[in-house]
């Protein structure tokens, strides 16, 4: 096979070509850093591409092949630049963290690491994870593969687009109000955020860690599944993550939805949404149904506040968490500092771009006395308003249908920041972070412009299988997720 | 919502952040938009309601304390922007 025709296969896909021994994983890593080096140029998806690391990796597994246990071995991977590889550059897309290589790997890395992956370097995003347009990076703007005027969403903006271009069969992203799911829209790439806590997050670097989880991003609900099998379960080192018993998640991928009940909130549906998007969410309910599903519909109504609640908890954690940056531990420090003060102050006043230190001044504003139980305290009852509805809902339904965003990708420099807006993205994605549901989008149709539109589904709590499950069901019936922008007009070339 | 600069002046040196004065009033309107915006919060009836701190209903998983071993000293330093022999090094901090 060809280096085109490599890229355009699934991970699945390409892990069977390599047990199989059609492919040979040295091949498929030349294949990848052979797209990187035609299109990462333009898209700007990594921020460290381990060319020699990927192909020494690649011989290694190649030599033990006979061992591999897993359907993703072998097949090679990157990683959004906020979570830890031991001697990799970790950048958090920041200036503050310099060169900094970490002592350590993620958790989630030493599981894929098991499972035989091969990782091809580090992601582009938002930096520290702040934003919806990964246009915040100290490292360039990431661009669309669909159309590099555009932005593939935010934060891990790098991950999305990586997929989309074929540089990289999938990807680690995380999502702490939407960072996967929304990327993923933009993207016509599927992404899960799984359940709050069944992914170990240890070493990711926190941003609000009362909803950060990290997940994959891959062409399909299938390829999700398979990385999630292997990165889901409990882990000693991160005091937060819990079994979550969901395992076996790719053989349970039968495309049976028969007496699924498909929730749809029609809050959701009202305004601000883009009528494409309404459309191509909505026939994916038809498909479902032609599959055996109902389809319910239903109230969440949690849009007016969720964002505002959403902002106020995100920015208070991200005020605290950021705190660890101080210039001498880690990454790097600004010069000409004067006394230990001057340090702290000039190395985060340099290190940190103005959308960091605009969140971790909102959010120590609203931890402060005259905000807290306006905002902060405020926000958190709201939470448990989200929790509440979702729970309401899910006593009706299996899984809940929404768009995963209002409208396509925005162009570059165009977005305003998203707190100002009077309807913004985040409404759709925070509120399954703000009650810790598991949550995916997949691609359900392309708009005039070409743009891929996203589906999102939510489950309850552990409900991994039966939203994959769903998502499986529609991409058997359909071919968005195949789709991809390589020599498509308008995209990379 | 108004946010006086001199607030965000005094969050600013709490936050270890060096700010302009025309950055000080830059971002004492840009937060006070922020918060106004916020305003959905205020029409939110949360009589009665907790603050959800967290989302997973476990509270306290404990582990067996168990010595096991750590991050060499070495590589820990390595990752410092200055460090010496063993230590992170830093500016004078006490006289």
């Amino acid at each position: 096979m060809g280096g085109t025709e490599l890229t355009g296969l699934t991970a699945l896909e390409l892990g069977a070509a390599i047990r199989r021994g059609e492919v040979s994983i040295p091949e498929a890593v030349r294949a990848a850093l052979c797209a990187v080096e035609a299109r990462n140029g333009a898209v700007n998806a990594f921020i460290t591409v381990t060319a020699r690391r990927a192909l020494e990796r690649a011989e290694k597994l190649q030599a033990e092949a006979g061992r591999a246990r897993s359907p993703l071995y072998g097949v090679p991977m990157a990683i959004k630049d906020n979570i830890c590889t031991r001697g990799v550059k970790t950048s958090c897309a920041s200036r503050i963290l310099g060169e900094f290589a970490p002592a350590y790997d993620a958790g989630v890395v030493d599981r894929l690491a098991g499972a035989g992956a091969v990782s091809l370097g580090k992601l582009n995003m938002d930096e520290f994870a702040m934003g919806s347009t990964s246009e915040t990076s100290y490292y360039g703007p990431v661009r669309n593969p669909w159309d590099l005027a555009r932005s593939p969403g935010g934060s891990s903006g790098g991950s999305a687009a990586a997929v989309a271009a074929g540089m990289g069969w999938y990807a680690l992203g995380s999502d702490t109000g939407g960072s996967i799911r929304q990327p993923a829209a933009f993207c016509g790439v599927t992404g899960i955020k799984p359940t709050y806590g069944t992914v170990s997050r240890y070493g990711l670097v926190a941003y609000a860690s009362s909803m950060d989880q990290i997940g994959p991003l891959g062409r399909d609900a299938a390829d999700c599944a398979a990385v999630l099998d292997v990165i889901q379960g409990r882990d000693a080192r991160d005091a937060t993550s819990l079994d979550g018993r969901y395992g076996g998640l790719l053989d349970g991928l039968t495309g049976d939805v028969r007496g699924l009940k498909v929730g749809l909130p029609r809050d959701w549906y009202g305004d601000g949404l883009d009528g494409e998007a309404r459309a191509a969410v909505l026939a994916v309910a038809d498909v479902l149904k032609s599959r055996g599903a109902e389809v319910v519909e239903l109230s969440v109504p949690v849009m007016d506040y969720a964002a505002s609640a959403y902002y106020a908890i995100a920015a208070a954690e991200a005020s605290s968490n950021l705190s660890r940056f101080d210039g001498i531990r880690y990454g790097w420090r600004a010069e000409e500092c004067g006394g230990l003060d001057g340090l702290y102050a000039k190395t985060r006043s340099q290190g940190f771009g103005p959308e960091v230190k605009r969140r971790i001044l909102l959010g120590a504003l609203v931890l402060s006395a005259g905000h807290y139980e306006g905002r902060y305290q405020k926000a958190l009852r709201a939470r448990a308003l989200v929790r509440d509805a979702f729970q309401a809902a899910f006593e009706r339904c299996g899984v809940i249908l929404a768009p995963t965003a209002p409208a396509d990708a925005p162009r570059l420099g165009e977005g305003q920041p998203e707190e100002l807006q009077a309807r913004p993205g985040v409404a759709y994605t925070a509120p399954a972070n703000l009650a810790g549901l598991p949550a995916l989008s997949m691609p359900c149709g392309l708009d005039g412009k070409g743009l891929p539109i996203g589906a999102q589904l939510i489950a309850p709590r552990f409900g991994e299988g039966a939203l994959l499950n769903a998502a499986h069901a529609f991409q058997l019936d359909t071919d968005w997720h195949r789709r991809i922008p390589v020599g498509r007009g308008g995209g990379v070339k | 919502m108004d946010v006086a600069p001199e607030q965000v002046a005094r969050l600013a040196r709490l936050c270890r952040l060096e700010l302009s004065p025309e950055e000080v009033r830059e971002v004492a309107a840009e937060l006070g938009r922020m918060l106004g915006r916020m305003d959905a919060l205020d029409r939110l009836d949360t009589a009665g309601v907790e603050p959800m701190y967290r989302v997973s209903p476990e509270v306290n998983v404990l582990r067996e304390d168990e010595a096991a071993p750590s991050w060499a000293r070495e590589e820990l330093l390595a990752a410092a922007p200055a460090a010496d022999g063993g230590a992170y090094l830093t500016p004078q901090a006490v006289e």
